[in-house]
Parts: structure tokens; C-alpha cells; sequence
């Protein structure tokens, strides 16, 4: 079966070592995380995860089964199959001269991004979106020349049920 | 009521039914230990290496079903602890690991003896904990024996530094535990347990793979009756051994790398396959492409992460083995299964697996047989690791539920005399046995000691082939027979035993083998057989790695005679 990107997310206790815990089951059983994120969740005291990795489907359950079973987490799901809202926000400094800071600027507009620093050599641009928008940008950027980019990796949240009906069509046969 | 940390933990232990521990002191652990007088319900045993402290608390665990629970001091006191750990982790032994860390403010500066030592065992432990506040320790003391019983049992370390062991905290017995998110599934789904009923009800030629989840879940009986009602034969995985009657005629013993040949045969041609707290380990399973290609699978296992995992299943059903069974037997009819069972019987009678040649030197098969005979079968059989063990498992007859006590999933060398004392230490009016390679037995010799000091009366027989001999005999089969480093020198097994005021016989002719397992037996204290066994012979069967399972080798036959009856039945 081919190794695939999988988003999972992970609702844990908000304690030392558990970001650790997390990590090492991922590593122990041969996958490569592509990007991590963790903050506060709705509720007090529980972190949420966004986990990007690499993995067929079946080894993919399997390291859900095995962080379900930590001690401190709440909650696991592979929402890779889920309608869902996927957002990373990216920093990116681009080289920049006065000829070239007027076009600059306008793709920054196209993309809906904001210039967040403005130097004499360098423009800063702060870009959310998804994964497509973010490549197109860096895309589009690369030609300037691109000093630094820093992307905080992916959050992602399912969407919420507007047609009633269409919720049991993803009810998972969940017996066990 | 103000206690100091050293005093709660003594409480915590004595609330939870703990009366012995295992370990070793040092520093950073010695308050606690100067407080254990206080709480003399607490027998603390002394061994002479962390590693011994841990398999010897598995080996009470698993002789108990308690908690086992071990101490050792930091830094390198902790580290030698790990091979124990991760053998628990590994074989699913329910066990406390209580460390002593540098005290608070020495810690993250690389003090003397200090050692991450929850970093390190993250992998290997179900839960750990490095408690920063002494107010906290009655709450994890007792979510660590929660969470180390409870479910899959398995092992949880407390670290707990040096100041606070001696932190004048107020102490309130804690009482429930709150742990929300740990909670693990012991009933079956009904609807799948009905499944899985039609399932056998409707199978032609199905077959139990019986596990150690049979043992820890005390569930030998339902099995029994499984096996009965519906007239099932039954096999076992090395560490399932004991879990059903060997002597039962619907046993057909154990399946595996050197399992039964007629075993692993039935395994590989059955229609249903009900596995039973086992998780198809590698060496059970052998080539998993060609495991069982014939049957559904029926997964009857406590923990979700072992459904699936190597093997595809048909009906999973997660929950604790008995409270599955119960329901389960109620449901499967009872059923004539005579043609099936007569192939397993001629299988049996094709590939009997466990004869022994007639020979003049002392193979290693016969010995362990007469150990069987010499004790009729009624001694708890503690094993080291390697073509001893494999004997062990083979031809002593275990008739009685979790009488079998070995290292199977790490494999662990050294284990089987910690192991033995601590066996002991939960069974002593039992007869116990230690079946030991000269390889293992020399890692952790050193018991010896604490054996003579706790005055345990433990039978050693080392089959002493003067070789590390299972990777020897993988080098004869795979490598050429090109013998590097296996070749063993080892002491003068009976002179040492001696220098440790243990009581000790050198046997090296045939005639002598039953006289010294008579005296061993008659002797009232712990006693060492010598064993100088024929020094290349090979365990058989054997499914070479990349084969399936019912591509096993059979013994060569060789010049000699085979023994006219089977030797285990
Ligand atoms: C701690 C450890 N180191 C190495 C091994 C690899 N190993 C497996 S069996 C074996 C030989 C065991 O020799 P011995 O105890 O003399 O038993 P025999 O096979 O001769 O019965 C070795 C080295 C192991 N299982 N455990």
C-alpha cells in the first residue's frame, strides 16, 4: 500500500512531557512528521495537535490505536478523509529593491497576504491559507529572491454539518 | 496528617497489597529506604544488579498476578533497570519501577548521578512520572498501580527526587482514581462476540491460538470450556504455554518457530482461527504472508492497538479475555468436529516433534523430560533464553495454568534466575526449576547470592553445551557453520555454586542424570545441577526466518534409534 499524507488531530493534556510522548510514538514506529502544531483547545487544561505525516492507511491506525492509548491523550482522529478547513500561516522575507517592491506588493495583494515589515533590501510578507496557496506564493516569491521563510505547519479542523443528512455517510463503522 | 514522601510511598505500597520489592539503594534514593523499617509488612529483598531488581519483580508478578515492584537508586541504578523494564513492557507484566532522581534543584544540571531517566524509559514504560511536588505522590502512586494493572498490564516508573522523599508534605490516602481519558474496554461488543459465535459455529476446521492474555486474565476455565463445548482443538504461543492442559486431548501444544510441527500444520490449513489474548508476534506467527492463509480470523485481544496490526482481521473483539469468553461460550453450540480433529492426530502421528534420540551422551531434551518425570509435571518451569528455553517449552508437559515462566518477547538473556526469585519469592511452598542455558545463566550469576541470602530453595539445572548455542545452531544452519564467538568458556558451574554456600552436582554421564534430579528434589534448599550436555545438538522443529509456518525443518534422522513412545505425551 503507498505511504500518503495523513492529517491527524490529537486533543492531550496540557502537561510536561506529553508533546514528547507524542513525537516519540511517531518516530518509534518508522514514520517522518512533516509538521506539528500544538496550542489551547476550547476547553482549559487540554492542548489540541495538527500532525501532518507520511503513512499508508493501515500503519497510519496504528500509530492513532497506540497514541489513543497514552495515559493523557483525549482523543485521536485521522481526519485525512474529512471535509475539513486546513490553514498555516507563513512568514517569508523577500529580497526586495525599488524596482522590484511595486510587483512584490502586488502579488502580496492578489494572494490577500500583508507586507509585515518593510526594510531597505527586504520585504516581510505574512500569507495564511492552505497548502496550495502557500506553495503558489513562495512560488511567485522565488523569483525575487526569498531570505528567510518561516511556516508555523498546518492546523485543521472538520467543517461543520450543514446538510444534516450528509453527516451518517461518514459515520465510521466504529465498533471497535 | 504530615508525612514525608518516603512515608507515603511506604503507605501507598502497603495499601496496594505490595509485601515484597526488589532493588538496590544509593543515594539519591536512601531516604526512602530509611524509612521502610517504619512499615515492616514491607519485605524488601536485595539484589545484586538493578536489572536482576526488575526481572525478579516480573518473575513475582507473573507468578502472583500482583503488582511487582522494584527499586533502584539514580543515574546508573536507574539505567540498569531498563532491560527489565522493556522485558515487561515486552511480555505485558504489570509493574511499579520506583527510582530515586538528584534532588529538585540539582536537576537539568547534569549533577552527579543524574540521568533522564523517564526520557529514556518513555518508549518502554505505559506510563511514567517524575513527581516535582510531594504533594502529588499519593495521587500517582496510586494511578501508577491503576495504570499498571489495569487493561494490558505493563510497567510504570516513578522518578522522584532525593528532596522529595523527604518532603514534610500533608498526606490524605487518595481515593478514587481520575484518570478520564484511561479506560480500557474490558467487555466485548455483544454484537461482535455474536458474530464471532456464528462464525465458530458455522466453521469446519477451526483452531484456538491461545496467549498469555488466557493467563493474565485468569481465564483458563472459559477457554476450557470453549474448547470443549464446541470441541475446538486448541494451541498455544510460547508465552500461551500452560494456559490449556498439554495432556488434553484436544491440546495440540504450541505453535511458533520451534513449535509443534503438527501445531503450526493445523494453524496453517484451518478455516477459522480464534485467536485469544495473543498479538501474533513473529515468532508465532512465522511468515505472516503465509499464516493461517486459509481461515478467518477471530482477534480476541484487551488492547485496540494489537487489532490488526500484523495480521488482517475478520471479527475483532476487544475486552478482557474471560469477560469475552463468558458471553462468547454461551452462544457457540456445541459441535462434533471428528474428521478434523483425526487429520490434526495424524499429523500429530507424522510430525511428532518432540521425539528424543537414543543416545549414550546426555542430550538436553532428555534431561528436561526427566525433570518432567521427577516432578510430575507439577513445578513452575523458569527458563533462560535459547535452545534451553525452546527445550523447556517442548518437553516438559505443562499441565497447569501459568507453570511456565520465560522471557518471550525481548528474549532476554540473564533472565531466568531473577526471574526464578522472584517466582519463589510468590510460590513458596511451589516447586520451581530453573532450566538455564550457560550463556544466560552466566549474565546474571550473581543471584546466587541473593538465593543463599534469602534462603530460596530453587532447583538450577544448566544445560551446560559449552556454546552460545541457539546463534550457534543459526550459524551451523545459515552461516556455514562458521562458529564466531560462540564458543563459551565458563566456570566450574559446581565450585562456584559452592563459593556461594549453594549445594551443587556435576553430571556428565547418562546414568547420573535421574539420581541428581532425585537429590536436587530431596534436598531441602536451593541446589545446582551441571549438566554437560551434548554440545551441537540443534532444536527441532524449526520454520527457517522467511518460511511460513508450516515449512518447518524436522530433526535429521540420524543413526540412532528413536525412542519407541513420544517422549512428552
Ligand atoms: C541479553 C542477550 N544477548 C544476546 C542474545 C542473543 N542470543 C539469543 S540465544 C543466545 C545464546 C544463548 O546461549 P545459552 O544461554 O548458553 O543457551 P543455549 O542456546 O546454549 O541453550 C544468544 C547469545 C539475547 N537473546 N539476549
Amino acid at each position: 500500500m503507498a505511504a500518503t499524507k495523513h492529517t491527524l488531530v490529537a486533543l492531550v493534556e496540557d502537561r510536561p512531557g506529553v508533546l514528547n510522548r507524542v513525537a516519540s510514538l511517531f518516530r518509534r514506529r518508522g514514520f517522518n512528521i512533516q509538521s506539528i502544531t500544538v496550542g489551547h483547545s476550547e476547553t482549559a487544561g487540554i492542548s489540541r495537535m495538527t500532525i501532518v505525516a507520511d503513512g499508508t492507511n493501515t500503519s497510519v491506525e496504528q500509530v492513532r490505536k497506540q497514541l489513543d492509548k497514552l495515559v493523557e491523550t483525549i482523543k485521536v482522529s485521522d481526519i485525512t478523509a474529512e471535509d475539513r478547513v486546513e490553514r498555516e500561516l507563513a512568514l517569508i522575507k523577500v529580497k526586495s529593491t525599488s524596482a522590484t517592491r511595486g510587483e512584490i506588493i502586488q502579488i502580496v495583494d492578489v494572494f490577500r497576504a500583508n507586507i509585515v515589515d518593510v526594510a531597505l533590501d527586504s520585504l516581510t510578507v505574512e500569507v495564511t491559507g492552505d497548502e496550495n496557496k502557500m506553495n503558489s506564493l513562495l512560488n511567485l516569491l522565488q523569483a525575487f529572491g526569498i531570505k528567510e521563510v518561516c511556516r508555523t505547519g498546518k492546523i485543521a479542523m472538520t467543517r461543520g454539518i450543514v446538510n444534516p443528512g450528509e453527516s451518517s455517510r461518514k459515520q465510521t463503522a466504529s465498533e471497535e | 496528617m504530615k508525612m514525608t514522601g518516603g512515608q507515603i510511598i511506604c503507605d501507598c505500597l502497603v495499601k496496594e497489597g505490595v509485601d515484597t520489592i526488589y532493588g538496590i539503594l544509593g543515594g539519591a534514593i536512601l531516604p526512602l529506604y530509611d524509612t521502610l523499617p517504619q512499615f515492616p509488612q514491607l519485605h524488601h529483598i536485595l539484589v545484586r544488579h538493578e536489572q536482576c531488581a526488575a526481572h525478579a519483580a516480573e518473575g513475582y508478578a507473573r507468578a502472583t498476578g500482583k503488582v511487582g515492584v522494584c527499586f533502584a537508586t539514580s543515574g546508573p541504578g536507574a539505567t540498569n533497570l531498563v532491560t527489565g523494564i522493556a522485558n515487561a513492557y515486552l511480555d505485558s507484566t504489570a509493574m511499579v519501577a520506583i527510582t530515586g532522581q538528584v534532588a529538585r534543584r540539582f536537576i537539568g544540571k547534569d549533577a552527579f548521578q543524574e540521568i533522564d531517566i523517564t526520557g529514556i524509559t518513555l518508549p518502554i514504560t505505559k506510563h511514567n512520572y517524575l513527581v516535582r511536588d510531594g504533594a502529588q505522590l499519593a495521587k500517582v502512586m496510586k494511578e501508577a498501580f491503576y495504570i499498571a494493572r489495569t487493561g494490558r498490564p505493563g510497567p510504570v516508573l516513578i522518578d522522584v527526587p532525593k528532596d522529595v522523599f523527604t518532603e514534610q508534605v500533608e498526606y490524605h490516602s487518595p481515593g478514587k482514581v481520575d484518570l478520564p481519558n484511561f479506560k480500557p474496554t474490558m467487555k466485548g461488543h455483544p454484537a461482535q462476540i455474536q458474530k464471532a459465535a456464528k462464525m465458530i459455529n458455522e466453521a469446519r476446521k477451526p483452531v484456538i491460538i491461545a496467549g498469555r492474555g488466557v493467563i493474565i486474565s485468569n481465564a483458563s476455565p472459559e477457554l476450557k470450556e470453549l474448547a470443549e463445548k464446541s470441541q475446538i482443538p486448541v494451541v498455544t504461543t510460547l508465552l500461551g504455554i500452560s494456559s490449556f492442559p498439554e495432556s488434553h486431548v484436544l491440546s495440540y501444544r504450541w505453535i511458533g518457530m520451534h513449535g509443534m510441527g503438527y501445531a503450526n500444520m493445523a494453524v496453517n490449513n484451518a478455516d477459522l482461527v480464534i485467536a485469544i489474548g495473543m498479538r501474533f508476534d513473529d515468532r508465532a506467527t512465522a511468515e505472516v504472508s503465509g499464516f493461517a492463509s486459509h481461515a478467518k480470523i477471530i482477534h480476541i485481544d484487551i488492547d485496540p492497538a494489537e487489532i490488526g496490526k500484523n495480521v488482517p482481521v475478520d471479527v475483532p473483539i476487544v475486552g478482557d479475555v474471560k469477560a469475552v469468553l463468558g458471553p462468547l461460550n454461551k452462544l457457540v453450540e456445541a459441535a462434533q468436529r471428528g474428521e478434523w480433529l483425526k487429520q490434526l492426530d495424524d499429523w500429530r502421528r507424522e510430525h511428532p516433534s518432540t521425539d528424543i534420540r537414543e543416545t549414550s551422551s546426555i542430550l538436553p531434551q532428555y534431561v528436561i523430560n526427566q525433570i518432567y518425570h521427577n516432578t510430575n509435571g507439577d513445578a513452575t518451569i523458569v527458563t533462560g533464553v535459547g535452545q534451553q528455553q525452546m527445550w523447556a517449552a517442548q518437553h516438559y508437559t505443562y499441565n497447569h495454568p501459568n507453570t511456565f515462566i520465560s522471557s518471550g518477547g525481548l528474549g532476554t538473556m540473564g533472565f531466568g534466575l531473577p526471574a526464578a526469585v522472584g517466582v519463589k519469592m510468590g510460590r513458596p511452598e511451589g516447586t520451581v526449576w530453573l532450566i538455564d542455558g550457560d550463556g544466560s545463566f552466566q549474565m546474571t550469576l550473581h543471584e546466587l547470592a541473593t538465593i543463599q541470602q534469602e534462603k530460596l530453595n530453587i532447583k538450577i539445572a544448566i544445560m551446560n553445551n559449552g556454546f552460545l548455542g541457539m546463534v550457534r545452531q543459526w550459524q551451523e544452519l545459515f552461516h556455514g557453520k562458521r562458529y564466531v564467538a560462540t564458543p563459551l568458556w565458563g566456570p566450574d558451574f559446581v565450585k562456584l555454586a559452592e563459593a556461594y554456600g549453594i549445594a551443587a552436582v556435576k553430571v556428565r554421564r547418562k546414568d547420573e542424570v535421574i539420581p541428581a534430579i532425585q537429590q536436587a528434589m530431596s534436598y531441602d534448599g536451593p541446589f545446582l545441577i551441571d549438566f554437560g550436555v551434548e554440545p551441537e545438538e540443534n532444536v527441532y522443529p524449526m520454520v527457517p526466518p522467511g518460511a511460513s509456518l508450516s515449512q518447518f525443518l524436522e530433526m535429521p534422522r540420524k543413526e540412532e534409534a528413536l525412542w519407541p513412545q513420544r517422549s512428552t505425551l
